[in-house]
C-alpha cells in the first residue's frame, strides 16, 4: 500500500507537478482571500480566461508562453481593474467584454495558424506532464514575490480590501493597492496555468478562500487557513490525479469542493447562529 | 487630539465636485474650525457625502480650491450602511487599521495594541476586542468605527449620517459620545437627515443642496425660508420648552385637500 502510494515519486515529472501544485494551491489560497472579499471572484475567472489569449499568441510566435502570456495578464488585468473603477459601465460586463474577447481571440489563434505543438487540452484543463524545472521555479519566484508584498503590504491590502472609501480618505491609494493586487493576481493564474488549467484556476482561487472563512470570523486567520487548505488541496489532489489517472487539475478542484462541502455541513448551522442579527439592535 | 481652539483647519473656496459629468457640489464656501461641532443637513443627493469626502481628501474638486492646515489628521466614518458586516474582522483588527501608515509588519505591536485597547476602553467596548463586527448591537458597532477614527488621534472627525436608521435610545448614545470628544476639544462634522433630534442640538449647522444654503447656529438657520430652500419643501418652525422644532407639512393630492393635509402635520 505505502509502496503503491509512493510510487510516482520516483518520476521526475511527478515530482516537480507536486511541488508546483502545492505551491500553486497555497499562492492561490492566499491571493484567493483578497480576491473572494474584494467580491471579485468573476475577475479571477475572466482573467485565467484572458491569459488563454497570451498563451496562444506566445505558442504561435515562438515566444516562451510565462512572457507573452504575462505580459498580456498584466495588460489584461491592468485593463479589468482600470475599467472595473469607471462608474460608468458595470464592473462585470466590462470584465466580461476583455476576458472572453481575449479568450475568442486564443481560441480564433490556434484555429487559423493550428496549436503548433502547444497542448491545447494541457492549457484548458492542466497536466503535471509538461511540469519542468522552469515551472517549479517560476511558481516559486511568483510565490515568494506575493508572500513578500502581501507581508510587507498587509495593512494597506486589508484596509483597501474592507473599506476602501476610509482608506482613501486615511490617505491610502487604493487605486495603486487594487492595481497591484490584479497584477499579482495575473502573475499567479500564470504561474498555476500548466497545473490547473485555465478553465479550473478560478476554483482553486475562491473554494480555499470561502472554506477558510467558514471556519474563522478573523481576517489573519483566514488568510493562512486559505493557504494551508489551496496547499493540502493541491498535494492530496496531484496524487490523485496520478493514482486515478484524470488530469491534475479536476483533480485538485475536487479535492477541494469536497472539503468545502465538509466545511459548510460541519459549520454551517453554528455559523448560522452565530449569525443571528445581534447587531439589528438599536437599529430600525 | 486637537488644535488650538479656533484655529482654522480647513477652508473650502468655491468648490465644485463632479462624478463623471454630473456636478454634485458647487460654489461651496465653508470653513471649519478646531473645536467646532458641525451638522450638514439637506435632502438626499444634496452632496452632503460629496462635502465630507471633499473635506476628507478622498474627492478631488473640478473647481475651487481645497485649503486644509498643514499635517491636519483626518477620520472619516462612513455610513454603517456601507459596511460589509460578513467579512471576516474582529473588531480589534477593525480598529488597528487606523494604524495603516504605522510599521510595516503584519502583527500589532504591544503599543498599537495597548493604544487600541484605550480608545475601546474610553468608548467602553473594552471587552469586544476579540468579537466580529457583526456580533455587535448597533450602537456597539458605531462605536468601533468611532475608535477606529480615534485610533489615528484626529483633529477633525467627519462621520457620514452616523445615526441613520437608529432609535432614539442609540441616538441620545452616539450623540452623547459625540459631545464629550467635542468637549475635550475635537472638531466634529456630521451629516444627518434627523432635523430635530440631531440638528437642532448642535452649535452650527450647514444646509446644503448641492451649494450651502445657510450657515450658522440652529436659530439661524433653521427658519421656514432656509428650510423651503433647501429642502424645496414648505415647513414649518416651532419653539417648545426652549427647543427648535421642524414640523413638515404633507399635502396629498390624491385623497383631499390641501387644506386637509395641512391639519396632519408630521414632524420630522
Amino acid at each position: 500500500m505505502i509502496d503503491e502510494l509512493l510510487a510516482p515519486f520516483q518520476f521526475e515529472f511527478f515530482r516537480n507537478g507536486l511541488i508546483v501544485a502545492t505551491l500553486a494551491g497555497a499562492l492561490l489560497g492566499m491571493i484567493g482571500v483578497y480576491v473572494v472579499l474584494k467580491g471579485m471572484s468573476y475577475i479571477g475567472h475572466g482573467l485565467s480566461h484572458a491569459l488563454f489569449g497570451g498563451f496562444a499568441a506566445s505558442a504561435l510566435l515562438g515566444v516562451n508562453y510565462l512572457l507573452g502570456a504575462g505580459v498580456w495578464g498584466i495588460a489584461s488585468a491592468l485593463m479589468i481593474n482600470g475599467v472595473t473603477r469607471r462608474r460608468l459601465i458595470g464592473s462585470d460586463a466590462a470584465i466580461g467584454v476583455i476576458t472572453t474577447a481575449s479568450f475568442a481571440l486564443g481560441l480564433a489563434l490556434f484555429a487559423f495558424f493550428g496549436s503548433a505543438g502547444t497542448n491545447f487540452d494541457a492549457a484548458l484543463f492542466g497536466s503535471i506532464l509538461g511540469v519542468g524545472t522552469q515551472d517549479v521555479i517560476a511558481i516559486a519566484v511568483v510565490c515568494m514575490l506575493a508572500a513578500t508584498l502581501i507581508f510587507l503590504r498587509y495593512r494597506v491590502l486589508l484596509f483597501t480590501t474592507f473599506d476602501p472609501e476610509v482608506a482613501e480618505a486615511s490617505g491610502v491609494n487604493t487605486a495603486r493597492v487594487d492595481a497591484l493586487l490584479m497584477v499579482v493576481l495575473a502573475g499567479a493564474i500564470l504561474a498555476t496555468m500548466q497545473v490547473l488549467g485555465v478553465t479550473l484556476v478560478a476554483a482553486a482561487l475562491v473554494i480555499p478562500a470561502s472554506t477558510a472563512r467558514m471556519l474563522t470570523n478573523a481576517f489573519s486567520r483566514m488568510l493562512w487557513m486559505s493557504c494551508s487548505i489551496g496547499a493540502v488541496c493541491g498535494f492530496v489532489g496531484m496524487n490523485l490525479s496520478y493514482h486515478l489517472d484524470v488530469q491534475s487539475g479536476p483533480a485538485i478542484v475536487l479535492v477541494a469542493a469536497t472539503l468545502f462541502a465538509i466545511v459548510f455541513v460541519v459549520t454551517g448551522p453554528a455559523k448560522a447562529r452565530r449569525r443571528l442579527p445581534a447587531e439589528s439592535a438599536g437599529r430600525a | 487630539m486637537s488644535g488650538a481652539r479656533g484655529e482654522r483647519l480647513v477652508e473650502l473656496r468655491e468648490v465644485s465636485c463632479a462624478y463623471e459629468r454630473d456636478e454634485v457640489i458647487t460654489g461651496i464656501d465653508l470653513s471649519i474650525d478646531a473645536g467646532e461641532f458641525v451638522g450638514v443637513v439637506g435632502p438626499s443627493g444634496s452632496g452632503k457625502t460629496t462635502l465630507l469626502r471633499t473635506i476628507a481628501g478622498s474627492v478631488q474638486p473640478v473647481g475651487g480650491r481645497v485649503q486644509r492646515r498643514a499635517r491636519l489628521r483626518v477620520a472619516y466614518v462612513p455610513q454603517v450602511e456601507t459596511i460589509n458586516w460578513s467579512f471576516p474582522v474582529t473588531v480589534q483588527e477593525c480598529v488597528l487599521m487606523a494604524r495603516v501608515n504605522g510599521r510595516r509588519l503584519p502583527w500589532a505591536s504591544g503599543a498599537e495594541k495597548h493604544a487600541a485597547a484605550e480608545v475601546l476602553a474610553r468608548l467602553g467596548i473594552e471587552e469586544l476586542g476579540g468579537r466580529h463586527i457583526r456580533e455587535l448591537s448597533g450602537g456597539q458597532q458605531q462605536r468601533v468605527f468611532i475608535a477606529r477614527a480615534l485610533l489615528g488621534e484626529p483633529e477633525l472627525l467627519l462621520m457620514d449620517e452616523p445615526t441613520s436608521g437608529v432609535d432614539v435610545r442609540l441616538r441620545h448614545e452616539i450623540l452623547h459620545v459625540l459631545e464629550e470628544l467635542n468637549d475635550e476639544g475635537l472638531a466634529i462634522v456630521l451629516t444627518t437627515h434627523d432635523l430635530n433630534g440631531i440638528a437642532a442640538h448642535l452649535p452650527r449647522l450647514v444646509c446644503l443642496n448641492r451649494t450651502v444654503i445657510g450657515d450658522g447656529s440652529a436659530g439661524e438657520v433653521l427658519t421656514p425660508d432656509v428650510l423651503e430652500r433647501t429642502y424645496g419643501a414648505t415647513m414649518e418652525v416651532l419653539e417648545h420648552g426652549g427647543m427648535t422644532v421642524v414640523v413638515d407639512r404633507y399635502h396629498r393630492h390624491d385623497h383631499g385637500t390641501a387644506a386637509d393635509a395641512l391639519r396632519e402635520p408630521t414632524v420630522r
